[in-house]
């Protein structure tokens, strides 16, 4: 084929921009570089443009500097710094743009494992110059499905994908979230969200029933998730019904649909927590019965004082908080921003108010538990395919909002599945069982795949796969809502003013809620909140998602909270800086929830932008909340608001978070990412 | 002339590394790459393939000396050598590979010690192939631009 043909057959298309596809962008990513330097040439050969890097993490970190540099993306399988597919899973979630696996491994299962997380082609090395060719494809097809589902629904949030799941676009139903995640994720959303829509139908359907056109993101501040939660607690939360709750709050600008949005979210992450809780009870018991459903929170100092973190009566916060066990679980995730090196969960609870410890325990805790991922990379390994299971489950949560746990999934959030360690690590128990699913299993010990408990619990064993660092992380997603609690958000229980102190409690590892938030996209950053106090960089990841940004703020220490929601891969960056105990592999966890305070003792992380959810104060709603979309991580220990603003606004509107930028100021972090 | 020369010589060596079965098509997908704006393509990509096959023959020893072998270690790096033996379109090489990979599934170290063992042969040998035809090629390249000037 020569190049004029195939312009000639661009233009048959309409060549939607200049000579597409002669000058696409693409990034190519191999640790081989004898395989490189041909993938190279053979890709100028056909007049692309050509980005090379030999490793996944640098590749990471430049899709997140400017999304909109590269149009496509090829990545080998097996890379050392990063699974391929959990880059693939954090392209997705955070960037959605589409990513071809490339591989000498041609087995059917391994194929199947690169479709199921959202490759758009599997090509075989030695790769031919005959496929190379048609590989733009995918960037159309991406780009018709990505408007045409835009237009259909409502984008409440979803601007920021445009490219929703092309393929899974196609779907058509649950466009705006697809638009968060990556495609696979949207896919699963959508299923998910049918499953689980009951409680969220009227709003989830953004899509649909809301205006088509975009709506301005809103950012669920911690003020105002709160203000939602007393308006959800006055009602009763099964008669919490959108409209009724609009009115309560009486703020101007929140349309029904924002709120039936968060609602959903929110009833998911209760869900979740109690999920958790119930995991969390059980860990609790075997801990030494902290009472908070925290999960052994308690001592974080190393991990097995996860216990007395919880114990230390912060969690009782959070455990009140549903899900303490979620935090257990989840936090994984959420704390990952400290903890989440450190694994586990950093005690949701501890963004209460005592903040103080918890958080800096968790911060050892967090170190710990990177173990499984190469330390930063709590998310970052992992997650992405937990997240993203778990982003799939919380589908429903997630519309837009959950971006969080987009990001999250894949990085260490999830890390619950993979890598234990993270979680797994003292705080297993809690996060991991937050997670419920995975978690109490893992909780204590390694929970392999915890983290992601809530997730579609397979999903996990996906990312989590790579997950091995952050395995609490990813469980994070599910947890999440547990997590929350750790956050400070300590979801109901919490109460806002446990949130701020949270926010340096907060163990950043928000989980993130299952997924959704996390998730949700890739927004949630992993980013490891930096925490202010900590000083670490709780890296917000979470701005490098797409927008949710669970910005965890790792209030730990403030190391790179784990944000890492969705980003867990960038979480993993953050990670890599481990030392703090800064949660940053959280990353995932915190999308959701991280607007709790995250261990954010450095609380600096406010996360303002992402208003996410999280609305720092963990208000525990807005763990959820945060779980769901939002990378408000509340970092604890910082204001809430940081938190949230970090959370990666799970939501749609937040996600700004994500790109980093989240407005927050505090991003001391690191500004995510 | 010395340059047409060389030429042949040249094509005679890789004519016969395809005849042994030391190179596929996919090498000569490589030549076909080369041209005017990629002049040195095969080279550099030989060259770099040379050095990281080394290396990797190099870890995998050592993997290999170790009382009690990971043996998912080893597949991944013959796995890696594997993916770029055939992306370079060494053939020999490729198929020691599979072969070692096999071993490896299998957990069996004196398999593994042999295959490892041909890897290396074939390697080896095609490497003082390579050494000879980059030579080739540098000094026909060196007469061609003599004779432009």
């Amino acid at each position: 084929m020569t190049v004029e043909e195939r312009k000639g057959s661009m233009g048959r298309e309409g060549a939607p921009k200049d000579q597409f596809p002669v000058g696409m962008r693409v990034l190519a990513v191999d640790d081989d570089p004898t395989c490189l330097k041909l993938l190279e040439i053979l890709l100028r050969r056909c007049q692309y443009q050509v980005t090379t890097t030999n490793q996944a993490i640098m590749a990471l970190k430049m899709l997140r500097e400017n999304k909109d540099k590269f149009d496509l993306v090829i990545s080998d399988v097996h890379m050392p710094d990063m699974d391929g597919f959990k880059l693939l899973e954090l392209v997705g979630l955070e960037m959605d743009l589409p990513v071809i696996m490339l591989s000498a491994n041609g087995e059917t299962k391994t194929v199947m494992k690169g479709i199921t997380h959202g490759a758009c082609d599997y090509l075989l090395k030695p790769v031919r110059i005959e496929e190379l060719r048609n590989i733009w494809q995918h960037v159309v097809r991406r780009r018709k499905f990505d408007h045409r589902d835009h237009n259909n629904y409502d984008n409440a949030g979803d601007s920021e994908k445009p490219q929703c799941a092309n393929s899974e676009g196609g779907q058509g139903h649950i466009p705006s979230e697809s638009s968060d995640y990556g495609g696979k994720l949207n896919r699963k959303r959508k299923e998910q969200n049918e499953d689980e829509e009951d409680d969220g139908q009227e709003n989830m359907h953004e899509n649909g029933d809301s205006s088509t056109q975009k709506k301005p993101r809103v950012v669920w501040s911690v003020e105002l998730h709160r203000k939602f939660v007393a308006a959800v607690n006055q009602l009763g939360i099964d008669k919490a019904v959108p409209k009724r709750i609009l009115d309560l709050m009486n703020v101007e600008n929140l349309t029904r649909e924002n709120v039936a949005s968060h609602l959903q979210k929110y009833r998911l992450y209760l869900k979740r927590l109690s999920a958790v809780a119930s995991q969390q009870a059980n860990m609790v018991a075997a801990f030494g019965g902290r009472d908070h459903s925290y999960l052994p929170m308690g001592p974080l100092d190393g991990y097995g004082n996860f216990h007395t973190l919880a114990a230390s009566g912060q969690l009782p916060a959070l455990s009140s908080f549903q899900a303490n066990g979620v935090l257990s679980g989840t936090n994984p995730a959420g704390y990952g921003l400290r903890e989440f090196a450190a694994s586990r969960i950093v005690q949701p609870g501890h963004s209460h108010g005592n903040t103080s410890n918890p958080i800096n325990d968790l911060g050892k805790l967090q170190r710990i538990n990177l173990p499984g991922s190469q330390h930063g990379n709590l998310l970052q390994g992992m997650p992405t395919t937990l997240e993203v299971d778990q982003l799939q489950q919380h589908k429903t949560m997630q519309d837009a909002n959950i971006h969080l746990s987009g990001g999250f999934s894949g990085t260490g959030l999830t890390t619950g599945s993979s890598s234990n360690s993270f979680v797994n690590v003292t705080n297993n128990s809690f996060v991991s069982q937050a997670h419920q699913q995975h978690m109490q299993s893992k909780v204590l010990g390694n929970h392999s795949s915890v983290g992601m408990p809530s997730v579609t619990s397979d999903p996990f064993s996906v990312s989590v796969g790579g997950a091995s660092h952050v395995p609490n992380l990813g469980r994070c997603n599910d947890t999440w809502q547990g997590d929350v609690p750790l956050i400070g958000h300590a979801s109901n229980s919490f109460h806002h003013d446990d949130l701020a102190n949270m926010g340096a409690n907060v163990p950043v590892g928000l989980h993130i809620d299952s997924n959704p938030l996390n998730i949700s996209s890739s927004n949630v950053v992993a980013a490891p909140l930096h925490n202010p106090v900590t000083g670490g960089d709780v890296q917000c990841q979470a701005s490098s998602f797409g927008g949710n940004m669970m910005l965890m703020p790792s209030a730990l220490d403030g190391d790179s909270k784990f944000l890492n929601f969705g980003n867990a891969g960038i979480s993993k960056q953050k990670l890599k800086e481990p030392n703090r105990d800064h949660i940053r592999e959280p990353n995932l966890v915190f999308n959701s929830y991280l607007n709790s305070p995250l261990s954010v003792p450095t609380q600096k992380c406010k996360i303002d932008n992402s208003t996410t959810n999280i609305q720092l104060t963990h208000k525990e709603e807005s763990i959820l909340e945060t779980s769901k979309s939002q990378g408000g991580f509340y970092s604890s220990g910082c204001s809430f608001d940081d938190l949230v603003n970090s959370m990666i606004k799970p939501e749609r509107d937040d996600i700004a978070f994500m790109d980093n930028d989240i407005g927050c100021d505090f991003y001391p972090l690191g500004a995510c990412i | 002339m010395a340059a047409t020369a060389l030429k042949e010589q040249l094509n005679g060596l890789v004519n016969s590394m395809f005849a042994e079965g030391l190179l596929d098509e996919q090498f000569q997908q490589l030549q076909m790459l080369q041209d005017g704006s990629n002049p040195g393509f095969v080279a550099e990509v030989v060259t770099l393939f040379c050095e990281d096959s080394e290396r990797i023959l190099a870890d995998l020893t050592k993997l290999m000396d170790q009382a009690v072998v990971d043996y998912s270690k080893v597949d991944a790096y013959v796995h890696q050598l594997k993916g770029s033996s055939s992306s370079v379109g060494t053939q020999n090489v490729k198929l020691a590979c599979i072969q070692f990979r096999q071993f490896c599934e299998e957990n069996n170290q004196e398999g593994c010690m042999r295959a490892l063992n041909v890897v290396k042969h074939e390697y080896y040998h095609l490497r003082s192939k390579f050494e000879t035809m980059l030579q080739l090629e540098n000094r026909i390249q060196a007469y061609e631009t003599k004779q432009q000037n």
